[in-house]
């Protein structure tokens, strides 16, 4: 029997400069649409610059405080009004806190996008917080607090930031502690949306079956019209050294059956020179087939853990390059040696030419899955443009990765990986 | 790419079902095998067994090994997984339509050819044990298993599907590899692919790769029905922590009985839309059903609610499970939910309500058929407990539902007799730092 191809040559789905408009609306928001016309949905997306980082010190997870509350209520509609219509049409709009920005997604019966669409700019522009609605929101964050507590998972990578970016504006979570988010008042709420959200630096995207005359004219009407002359500028983060030496911390979290580890360290920006090496290097090291090298070795030779892996998590600031596995208490030091082992090992040799072909054909082939939705387009446009990749960024794709060598792997691991040099954070029951 | 359009199955000679459905949008194929199997199919001793064999299947033939099975499938940049659940257990494979191929020869092969090595057992013994520890790790698990044990004293749905701890402690190569040979066979199995392909070339393929594979024989059943319920059950499991949950579960029908439609209408007035897909597609938010109306917003008895209502061969359960608000009690959240239920048992729902869950479900079904991968989901699960004429005359029977209708099911199941009501209730704080 020889081996089929059952493909139909005439699909070219990758979205690229011919395809995609990208224009400034009259308020300055970047507005980024590709038509799907085999659709019946539409997925919209964007952000706005009011992540974390503008968190005060004392009042850390307001800013997730603050997009948890838009929807709850704005000058011409409830809580329950603004979910009815939603929900009415089976449309879903949410709203969410990371870092940098806040960022938005929906998706909606294509006909009912001037719904979403209407929605979106009045729970942006006009949310009035609710005194009521506050305080349901702030019962929700903290018992959201007191099961992160017993997390085993939560509480590890919490800690992992917490050592790694020591000072530094990433160094907090986004959900805040127990205590800050009771310190936050209606008045921190109001006031944090009025400098911090609006058009400056506002990307919206939408992907669906229309032509884009009709949609950019509806994000004209709906979000067009935004001002706000007390936004602030988009803060930029400084770099963040590497650890000078290794730190552990175990966090104690009774009668819990597995302790959750994380290892790692800073990792790279995603506009840096190397970031694709250090991609293709992390799924060697921790991804491809069933976890990559570091899975081999804890799971499947040790038979250590259910998971085990390694993960590159690189935005605009000082990103993160870590391990981890969920192990029994007992096989903790054991699972650590042997990342440990593994990690040296990556950083000493090359890895193989089979082992950078497997990579990159991982990476080549799994493109169009990952745009088969329009959600999924929505979010690789959306990326495109927060780190500036190019309207053809997808289309040059390929050539990226082939350009990829064993040497620019070992080069970027060199770059930020050192075994002498992590931080580990465990959490789980007492050691 | 409508999930409504009919696709017949063709069977082989030794009993195999085939599905095939033609999408051209993108250039991808997702295939799908499904095996009648799963912790229904468990006797005490063994509960776990099916989970494991699934995890066995990722080990290699004698044609290929467990890294280069692995390898082969990462190369193509696809993206492969199995799942375990109470009726089934299913492999699928979603690739760049021209390497398909390699997905069809590495099923064909492992229906029938997975090696079962003592180490590969004794390795995979601990893989498995993590899992369920990792699981344990979450308060939810427990109490889902000890409301599973409440509801089923008879029927093999008794057992969370990852198994016991002391079975997973002594189940040996010997009893996985009965197993296997048991339960995965061409007859026992559904193949399901959509996407990029012609029809006829596909089929003739399936047909090279399976027809010399023996039917093998039928394959043994536990039959124990479960008695009706008689009384309520309640029941607290304590741990660490500082949030009270709760699960308040009610027997069902199966999938396949008439009153499963007017049930899922039910959970939807109550408890917000059902998420039918298991790939793409997203959810709907839940914000203006009855429940989070009632008892997250009006009364704040509880930070969150939700139902669920899953689709399964035998009758099983409605779950509602909420988080308690700090400042209330359980009693409170009871109450309020039985006052809820009392009010739908009383009166039928609006037809606005009704109108709504009709158009809920058109969205699901739209985003849901955007993705390959779901497409060819719904093809194989449904024949698991129906058939695909379910899926196709799904939104019909939905829209046939009666507010009469959703009334009688909420009067007839929804009975404190019927129903297990489970509580989380920490017992102590447990945090400091090393």
């Amino acid at each position: 029997m020889t081996k089929q191809d059952f493909s139909t040559p005439k699909i070219n789905s990758l979205p690229g400069p011919d395809d995609i408009t990208r224009i400034k609306l009259k308020n300055g928001i970047t507005f980024l649409f590709r038509p799907n016309m085999n659709s019946m949905t539409t997925s919209i997306g964007g952000y706005v610059q009011a992540g974390s980082i503008y968190d005060p010190q004392d009042k850390l997870g307001l800013a997730d405080f603050t997009t948890s509350t838009l929807m709850r209520g704005t000058r011409t509609q409830s809580f329950q009004e603004i979910f009815d219509s939603l929900e009415s049409i089976g449309a879903s709009l949410g709203i969410g806190c990371g870092s940098h920005t806040a960022g938005f997604g929906g998706k909606a019966l294509a006909e009912d996008l001037p719904t979403l669409l209407k929605m979106l700019a009045d729970v942006l522009m006009n949310p009035i917080f609710p005194k009521q609605d506050v305080e349901r929101v702030r019962s929700q964050l903290l018992t959201g607090l007191d099961l992160r507590a017993q997390d085993t998972n939560d509480m590890a990578m919490l800690d992992f930031e917490n050592l790694l970016y020591k000072d530094h504006p990433y160094q907090n979570p986004s959900d805040g502690y127990i205590e800050t988010i009771k310190a936050i008042r209606v008045k921190d709420l109001a006031n944090f949306h009025q400098k911090h959200f609006g058009p400056k630096d506002m990307t919206l995207v939408v992907v669906g079956p229309f032509e884009p005359e009709s949609v950019i004219s509806l994000a004209e009407e709906y979000l067009g019209s935004w001002l706000n002359e007390d936004q602030a500028d988009a803060m930029q983060v400084p770099d963040m050294p590497h650890p000078e030496t290794s730190i552990q911390k175990h966090h104690v979290i009774d009668e819990k059956s597995q302790t959750d580890l994380v290892v790692g360290t800073i990792g790279p920006s995603r506009n840096w020179e190397g970031y694709y090496s250090a991609l293709l290097g992390n799924s060697v090291l921790g991804q491809f087939g069933m976890m990559g090298r570091i899975g081999e070795s804890v799971r499947k030779q040790a038979g250590l853990a259910y998971y085990a892996y390694s993960a590159l998590s690189a935005s605009i600031g000082p990103g993160q390059w870590m391990v981890s596995a969920g192990v029994a208490p007992e096989n903790l030091d054991k699972a650590l040696d042997l990342i440990k082992t593994e990690l040296r090992k990556f950083v000493d040799q090359p890895i193989s030419n089979e082992e950078l072909r497997d990579v990159q054909s991982n990476y080549i082939g799994k493109l169009p899955l990952s745009l088969e939705s329009n959600a999924g387009v929505a979010s690789a446009l959306l990326t495109m443009e927060q780190h500036q990749l190019g309207l053809d960024y997808l289309r040059n794709y390929e050539k990226m990765i082939r350009e990829i060598t064993p040497e620019s792997i070992l080069e970027a691991a060199r770059a930020y990986l050192d075994p002498d040099r992590l931080v580990i954070s465990s959490a789980g029951p007492k050691l | 790419m409508s999930l409504l359009e009919t696709i017949p199955s063709v069977f082989l000679k030794n009993g195999l079902e085939i599905k095939l459905k033609e999408i051209h949008s993108a250039p991808l194929i997702s295939s799908w095998i499904w095996y009648r199997v799963g912790s229904r199919d468990e006797i005490p001793g063994k509960h776990g067994i099916s989970h494991w064999v699934e995890h066995m299947q990722f080990k290699g033939t004698e044609k290929i090994s467990s890294d280069d099975m692995e390898k082969s499938i990462a190369r193509t940049g696809g993206v492969w997984n199995a799942f375990t659940y109470l009726d089934w257990t299913t492999y699928f494979e979603t690739m760049p339509a021209d390497k398909i191929d390699l997905a069809l020869e590495l099923e064909a092969d492992r229906m029938v050819n997975t090696t079962y090595d003592e180490k590969e057992v004794e390795s995979e013994r601990t893989v498995v044990i993590s899992e369920r520890q990792g699981r344990e790790n979450s308060p939810g698990f427990w109490l889902s298993e000890a409301l599973h044990n409440a509801a089923f004293r008879i029927h093999p749905y008794n057992h969370v599907i990852i198994g016991d701890q002391v079975d997973l402690e002594t189940i040996q190569k010997n009893d996985l590899n009965r197993h296997y040979k048991t339960y995965y066979s061409p007859k026992n199995a559904v193949i399901a692919i959509a996407g990029d392909f012609d029809k006829d070339q596909m089929s003739k393929r399936i047909t090279e790769l399976y027809q010399d594979i023996p039917a093998g024989d039928d394959p043994p059943r536990v039959n124990r029905p479960e008695n009706p319920q008689r009384g309520e059950h309640r029941l607290t499991v304590e741990g660490p922590g500082e949030t009270v949950l709760g699960d308040v579960v009610y027997h069902t029908p199966s999938a396949s009985e008439p009153d499963f439609f007017p049930l899922l209408i039910l959970d939807s007035v109550l408890s917000g839309p059902q998420g039918l897909n298991m790939f793409g597609g997203g959810g709907i938010s839940n914000k203006t059903s009855r429940l989070y109306k009632k008892m997250v917003e009006d009364t704040e008895v509880v930070v969150d609610i939700h139902g669920g209502l899953p689709a399964t061969i035998d009758p099983y359960l409605y779950t509602i499970n909420f988080i308690l608000h700090p400042n209330s009690t359980t009693e409170d959240a009871l109450k309020i939910l039985d006052g809820e239920i009392q009010r739908l048992q009383d009166a039928p729902p609006s037809v606005d309500e009704l109108k709504r869950a009709v158009k809920q479900t058109q969205a699901l079904f739209a985003y849901g058929g955007e993705s390959i991968t779901n497409q060819a989901f719904w093809m194989g699960f449904s024949e698991m407990f129906a058939n695909y004429e379910w899926v196709t005359s799904y939104l019909d029977n939905i829209a046939r539902v009666t507010p009469d209708d959703v009334q009688r099911v909420a009067q007839q199941y929804l009975q404190p007799k019927n129903r297990i009501v489970g509580i989380y209730q920490p017992h102590e704080k447990g945090n400091n730092n090393q």
